[in-house]
């Protein structure tokens, strides 16, 4: 199903330019990054890199172990204990083929095991719809997981490389998952520069996992079950090394920028014509598209809008969130999630943006916006829609903490 | 504030575990009785399911409900007024399955208050065993080999009932006599089991012991470490390979020993202990080969000597050997450490024989658990002697 790549600039420039999708880039960096054992296990919207790893593999420009498990929760164990002999391991699912290797992905942070995982992020069932909904990654935001959106081919392949240079940084050692919204970033092709591999080379060095390491040179035993009076520590050293997450982030994108060229800025939130905005909305994944182009349109109309788009959900970065969301009137949070029951009964992001902000001086109103879920399409007028609440808000009216937006009503 | 009261009873593994329930809730029913809160819980944190290991009930009762409710602040209690063994072969110290170190048995006793253990050695025996204490306590035996009653059909021997009435003699601010009585009746027919809780409240007696008296060892313990000291990864070291033996006599070398871990011993597990002729043994290495613990260890000379750090007390070795008599199991009151029989062997061969014929001469068929059918009839007899002695 994945159509092939496209080879547009192939020798002429110093990077070849491809034209791919999200999951296909993420494949390239799959073999860029030289990817020892990688596990997959079909589930749409993430089968697509299944599929494009598999022709690489069979055009022979790729060397791994490839196997395909009989269930996503087999798919997770297996790159997990590969990981623990020294691998470097790739895996990913979608939905609720993420949700059945749930056991799997509660255990692989406190084993401090860096797998890079794609999520192809879709509504989970029922209804069994294929569009993208941010819970299936969302779910996993408390265990230990970094979780990164990303909302372009470009984008996905440089942050999986990035992805494992921070999990497999002896300082951090937790999973990482991308997430790629289905069919937005997961099936639609764009073009994509294709770093050379003596760059990914120099910025990605070889995975040592040291005294961890799983190896008849190295007697030890990994996972043995302990009680009440070990679990805490073991929880503390897990929440340490998260804590440590965030300066390793930095590092990889500044050396990312040393050795690419390519410079995403501030790695954990990028703003986008904020300078001089009197009020943002904010969201993740590929609705900045939308976002984007309804502001250039509003600008036009005298309206100052700006957007900030989450790249890293974990690490949340809190406190530059609140010192950037401080400069506005207002905020206006689009989830693509839905989290039932929670305060205001807000989305995911909307409440931990809150959360963020909630010991900060300057605090704007927080308008909540659940968007686009199981895929519908988040449009021009819903983000003028939007972006008139916010600028309610931030005149001084009372509105609803949380309104649906796009729902047929 | 009022009174609070504290009982543990210390019990091994799957055989008792039910013993231990039905002793540490009729403390707090028969409190209940004379208007007093109470709560009865297992430890968590042990896992009684297997054979032999110790592990631990407790009953929290207070005058009021305020202050049961600080004592059920503190999830185990961190000292009692009555702690119960219900095998002897606990007095030697405790072991849970959890990494705490080694436990004396009395380590949780107030002052003055009461360690009761059934069995039916003498108490200078028993005290021998416990460890020293820094303050006097008391020690009240009541006379029984430890009760087998069974996990999931409960076989009464009225070993709980005894113990109560033992409770209600040496605590009566906890309940009386009448008050557990009436607690036991509501369970059963017949008043039989509510005699032997008044016989053993008539019959029990108390001897105090000094601290200058019982095992002067220190039991082994370890520091937890910090979580920034702990490996990351929930990964552990292995054990380290082993190494030679070293004969005591002539300083010969060869064998081999393996290294055990030093932190989680096991052998309080242990009720009983294999006694080894040396003299007698083929090297056929069925022993070493089929013991679950590895706990033999090889000689210079080829034979094997049960590390008692190591050994649990399973006697499989005594039931693979082929030779008669070379490994016999041996009750672990016998015993006062954890000395090599093989070194003292070496040392002096007519003493160590003397040794081995005055344990083995008139040992109990029995060790934790059953070893063949119909081996609780047998015992369930041999446990009314006494009580029929107490009736007459």
């Amino acid at each position: 199903m994945a159509a092939p790549s496209v080879i547009v600039d192939k020798g002429k420039g110093p990077e070849e330019i491809a034209l791919i999708t999200g999951s296909e880039a993420i494949a390239v960096a799959c073999k860029l990054a030289d990817v020892d054992v990688i596990t997959g296990y079909p589930i749409r919207p993430y089968d697509t890199v299944m599929q494009y790893i598999a022709k690489l593999i069979a055009d022979g420009e790729f060397d791994c172990e490839y196997i395909v498990a009989e269930s996503e929760h087999s798919q997770f164990e297996i790159v997990k204990h590969a990981s623990v002999v020294g691998a470097r391991v790739f895996c990913g699912s979608s939905g609720v083929g993420w949700m059945y290797a749930f056991e799997a992905l509660t255990v692989t942070p406190a084993l401090r095991v860096p797998m890079v995982a794609m999520v192809g992020n879709r509504a989970l069932d029922d209804p069994g719809a294929f569009g993208v909904e941010h819970n299936d990654a969302l779910a996993v935001r408390d265990l230990g997981w970094q979780l990164v959106w990303v909302d372009n081919a470009q984008e996905a392949l440089d942050t999986a490389l990035i992805a494992y240079r921070v999990a497999e940084d002896r300082r951090v050692f937790l999973p990482c998952a991308i997430s790629c919204d289905g069919a937005f970033l997961t099936h639609s092709q764009g073009l994509v520069k294709i770093p050379s591999q003596e760059k990914v080379n120099s910025f990605l060095p070889r995975y040592d996992r040291g005294d961890l390491l799983l190896h008849p040179d190295n007697p030890i035993t990994v996972a043995p079950q302990a009680n009440e009076d070990w679990l805490m520590e073991i929880r503390r050293q897990t929440a340490a090394a998260m804590e440590r997450s965030a300066g390793v982030i930095r590092e990889a994108y500044r050396d990312f920028e040393r050795i690419f060229g390519r410079s995403y800025g501030n790695p954990f939130f990028e703003e986008y014509e904020t300078e001089d905005a009197d009020v943002v909305l904010l969201g993740m994944g590929t609705l900045s598209t939308p976002v984007k182009v309804a502001i250039r349109k509003m600008r036009q109309e005298g309206k100052k809008v700006g957007f900030v788009r989450m790249r890293w959900f974990r690490p949340f970065a809190a406190e530059e969130l609140a010192q950037c969301l401080g400069r506005f009137s207002a905020v206006g949070v689009i989830d693509r999630d839905f989290s039932l029951g929670a305060p205001f009964h807000s989305g995911v992001l909307a409440t931990e943006v809150r959360a963020a902000l909630c010991s900060s001086t300057k605090r704007p109103p927080i308008l909540g916006f659940i968007c686009g879920l199981g895929g519908r399409e988040v449009t021009l007028p819903d983000v003028e829609k939007m972006t008139g609440i916010v600028y309610e808000a931030a005149a001084g009216k009372t509105q609803p903490p949380t309104q649906w937006i796009g729902v047929r009503e | 504030m009022g009174r609070l009261f504290a009982v543990e009873i210390v019990y091994r593994g799957i055989f008792q575990k039910t013993l231990a329930k039905n002793i540490s809730r009729a403390i707090v029913l028969a409190a209940h009785e004379e208007g007093k809160p109470g709560i009865s819980f297992g430890r968590y944190g042990d896992s009684p399911e297997r054979n032999g290991i110790p592990a631990k009930s407790f009953a929290i009762v207070a005058t009021d409900s305020l202050t049961l409710e600080e004592g059920m602040a503190k999830y185990e209690p961190k000292e009692v007024d009555i702690t119960i063994a219900v095998d002897d072969t606990l007095c030697k110290g405790v072991e849970s399955w959890a990494w705490y170190g080694l436990q004396p048995i009395n380590r949780l006793l107030k002052p003055n208050s009461t360690l009761i253990v059934t069995s039916r050695q003498e108490p200078e025996t028993l005290i021998e065993m416990c460890h020293r204490k820094e303050y006097p306590y008391k020690l009240a035996i009541v006379k029984g080999i430890p009760s087998f009653s069974g996990l999931w059909v409960y076989k009464d021997d009225h070993t709980d009932a005894r113990i109560l009435g033992a409770i209600s003699n040496i605590l009566p601010e906890l309940f009386s006599l009448e008050s557990v009585q009436r607690v036991i009746k509501r369970d059963t027919n017949g008043d039989l089991k509510a005699i032997s809780a008044a016989r053993s409240y008539e019959r029990i007696s108390t001897v105090t012991v000094r601290p200058d008296q019982g095992n002067p060892e220190k039991p082994y313990h370890f520091e937890m470490p910090k979580w920034h000291e702990m490996r990351d990864g929930i990964t552990i070291p292995s054990i380290a390979p082993g190494h030679a033996m070293k004969d005591p006599q002539n300083q010969t070398v060869g064998g081999f020993q393996p290294a055990r871990n030093p932190t989680f011993k096991k052998f309080s597990t242990r009720t009983m202990r294999p006694i080894l002729n040396f003299d007698t043994c083929i090297k056929c290495t069925l022993c070493w080969l089929q013991c679950p613990d590895s706990c033999f260890d090889v000689t210079p000379e080829g034979l094997y000597d049960a590390n008692m750090e190591a050994c649990c007390g399973c006697g499989v070795c005594e039931a693979v050997c082929p030779v008669k008599d070379c490994v016999t199991m041996v009750n672990e009151v016998e015993f006062h450490d954890n000395a090599s029989q093989w070194e003292m062997w070496r040392k002096d061969k007519e003493g160590y024989l003397a040794f081995l014929n005055s344990k083995i001469e008139e040992r109990p068929e029995r060790s934790h658990g059953f070893r063949y059918r119909g081996q609780y009839q047998e015992q369930i007899a041999e446990m009314a002697k006494p009580s029929e002695a107490n009736a007459d």
